[in-house]
């Protein structure tokens, strides 16, 4: 059967092409960020301006903004995803248990885009309504939202990590007459650390990546931020603004300049992830 | 304060903290889902999707459909579709070198580049198609356009790392004694894979299938850049632009102009939560009984 023969050969194609689909992306970002090492570009870039028509092509705000909702999501939803993994593994009822699972596991398959839309006349009217300032699109409306986002995420990671150690030493410390919330306190917690760090490593990659959400919540105003009601704009969103606008080709280098950032965060994330060991997808 | 009443407010403390941030949880999903099925709800109906035309005639392309979503519809199908056939027969051909003959150095390579590529941002991908054609622009074809394929394409390398992963998992989960039911039998190793692997492991690959399925239906950045716009009825070749649910549901949000597209906009969304949420319940299904049939 010469199909038989051909088929290790076929396989392995494919897994090349896997890999070098990868490889391929980078290089295009960094062919076309070249001009900017040439002409000395770079200064205008890495600058706190963003002024197109002026020629000022500053995307260091975005950067910030960035910076500041991920962060901000991180510091939301990491506490939340704590209490929710422990609530799973050891604190809920069996059948519970299961239903809350399944739902966090739904949370993974709902649109980015339905969250950023339904915020927009759940969230945002109310936003506006309560602080009395400003739109209601913001820093602190994206934050709350991306953290809803990145929360499966995270639980599904750290749940995976605890489940392990609930399996070795749930017996053991039952029999030592721990009750279930010191048992997670004193523990599982402390155990889990470098399953917490990674959990929390992957979100942080996630909130980086998303667009949606900022695009639709954050306002995209080019700057940095005053005060949680104001509105920013992320390096994601200014890359979806700047070339979904048909604007002038001189724009683009800031645009190439932004995702080349972004794959560089990701690439990072990766090795972090691989010096912490494991398998970490969700 | 003694030392067990203090242990007891901690403890009570901690049961508080997880039940609070579980419900919290709950209510924040249930909220968003609630809140689009008390406004789209009402929409739902043979008008959100064809309006005021016929549906067949729709359905054929004989007439285009101005006040409905099934150009959008159709054209999320056929951008699922299309990238599929891209990125299913690669991605499960992938895994299954991956898990059945890579050395542990490639191993170790491909399996950082998939993942890699897995953590790719969605806009990153769509700037990476919107870049392709402008260099193709400068160089061999200087009418390059965004379109179907470009979108297809990236589509395509978003989910391929989901695809790769799931299959190799799904591979690497079978017991090791169906792994060496074929060599005992004389089968070559292609053989064995053939046929006793990939069908013991079929339930798991088409899960990962169908979830690869859900994330291409609902990425917006990628097709944002790569040729989706507003209005464009069914695309007639692969080169055509194209509408899809998610751009929809986008543009929508910031250019409805009356109640009634307002209206129609929350149907869109609760149409494209259907459609995900159902291609999630098959998944997990496909799941669930390959781990019951394995685990034993």
């Amino acid at each position: 059967m010469d199909g038989a023969k051909l088929m290790p050969h076929l396989l392995r194609a494919a897994a090349l092409a896997c890999t070098a689909a990868a490889g391929g992306i980078l290089l295009v970002l960094i062919y076309l960020v070249l001009p900017l090492f040439t002409s000395g570009g770079w200064g205008s870039v890495i600058a706190w301006q963003w002024l197109p028509f002026q020629g000022r092509f500053g995307i260091l705000p975005m950067v910030v903004g960035t910076l500041l909702i991920a962060l901000g999501a991180l510091a939301v939803a990491t506490p939340l995803a704590v209490g929710v993994a422990c609530f799973v593994q050891v604190l809920a009822p069996g059948r519970i248990k299961g239903i809350c699972l399944a739902l966090v596991h739904y949370m993974t398959s709902i649109p980015t885009v339905i969250y950023g839309f339904v915020s927009i006349f759940l969230l945002v009217p109310l936003i506006r309504q309560w602080f009395d300032r400003g739109t209601g699109f913001s820093l602190a409306t994206a934050t709350i939202v991306l953290s809803l986002l990145i929360l499966p995420t995270i639980v599904l990671v750290l749940q995976a990590t605890l489940r392990e150690l609930d399996r070795s030493a749930r017996v053991t410390c039952a029999a030592l007459g721990f009750s279930r919330p010191a048992y997670i306190r004193h523990v599982l917690l402390p155990l889990c650390r470098r399953g917490l760090l990674a959990a929390v490593v992957l979100g942080f990659g996630r909130a980086v990546g998303d667009t949606l959400i900022s695009l639709m919540l954050a306002g995209n105003a080019p700057m940095v931020p005053a005060s949680p009601l104001d509105a920013t704009r992320t390096l994601t969103a200014h890359i979806a603004l700047v070339v979904a606008t048909d604007s002038q080709s001189t724009f683009y280098h800031s645009v190439f300049a932004a995702g080349l950032i972004l794959f560089l965060v990701m690439v990072l994330i990766q090795l972090i992830l691989r010096r912490l060991g494991g398998t970490f997808t969700p | 304060m003694r030392p067990t009443a203090n242990r007891r407010t901690s403890d009570l403390a901690t049961t508080i903290f997880c039940w609070t941030a579980a419900v919290l949880t709950m209510l924040a999903v249930l909220a968003v889902m609630g809140f689009l099925l008390y406004r789209g709800a009402g929409t739902l109906g043979p008008n959100l999707f064809f309006g005021e035309t016929h549906w067949w005639e729709a359905v054929r392309g004989v007439r285009p459909v101005f006040d409905g979503l099934w150009s959008a519809l159709a054209g999320t199908a056929l951008l699922v579709l299309l990238s599929c056939l891209l990125a299913v027969p690669t991605g499960i051909a992938g895994g299954i070198y991956l898990s059945e003959y890579g050395s542990r150095r490639f191993r170790a390579v491909a399996g950082f580049a998939v993942d890699l590529m897995a953590g790719i941002p969605s806009i990153v991908m769509g700037l990476f198609g919107f870049s392709l054609i402008v260099v193709l622009r400068h160089t061999f074809v200087p009418r390059a356009k965004t379109g179907l394929l470009l979108a297809a394409v990236c589509i395509a390398l978003l989910v391929l790392p989901y695809l790769v992963r799931t299959t190799q998992n799904a591979l690497a989960g079978l017991p090791s004694h169906l792994r060496l039911l074929g060599p005992s039998l004389g089968f070559t190793p292609w053989q064995n894979i053939r046929h006793v692997l990939l069908p013991s492991a079929g339930r798991g690959i088409l899960s990962g299938v169908i979830l690869a399925m859900g994330r291409a239906a609902e990425d917006t950045a990628v097709i944002l850049l790569t040729g989706a716009v507003a209005q464009a009825f069914l695309p007639r070749s692969l080169y055509d632009k194209f509408e899809a649910l998610p751009f929809r549901i986008y543009y929508m949000a910031a250019e409805h102009r009356t109640a009634a597209e307002l209206d129609q906009a929350f149907g869109t969304a609760l149409v494209l939560l259907m459609l995900t949420g159902t291609l999630f319940g098959l998944a997990f299904a496909a799941q669930r009984t390959m781990e019951k049939r394995w685990k034993g």
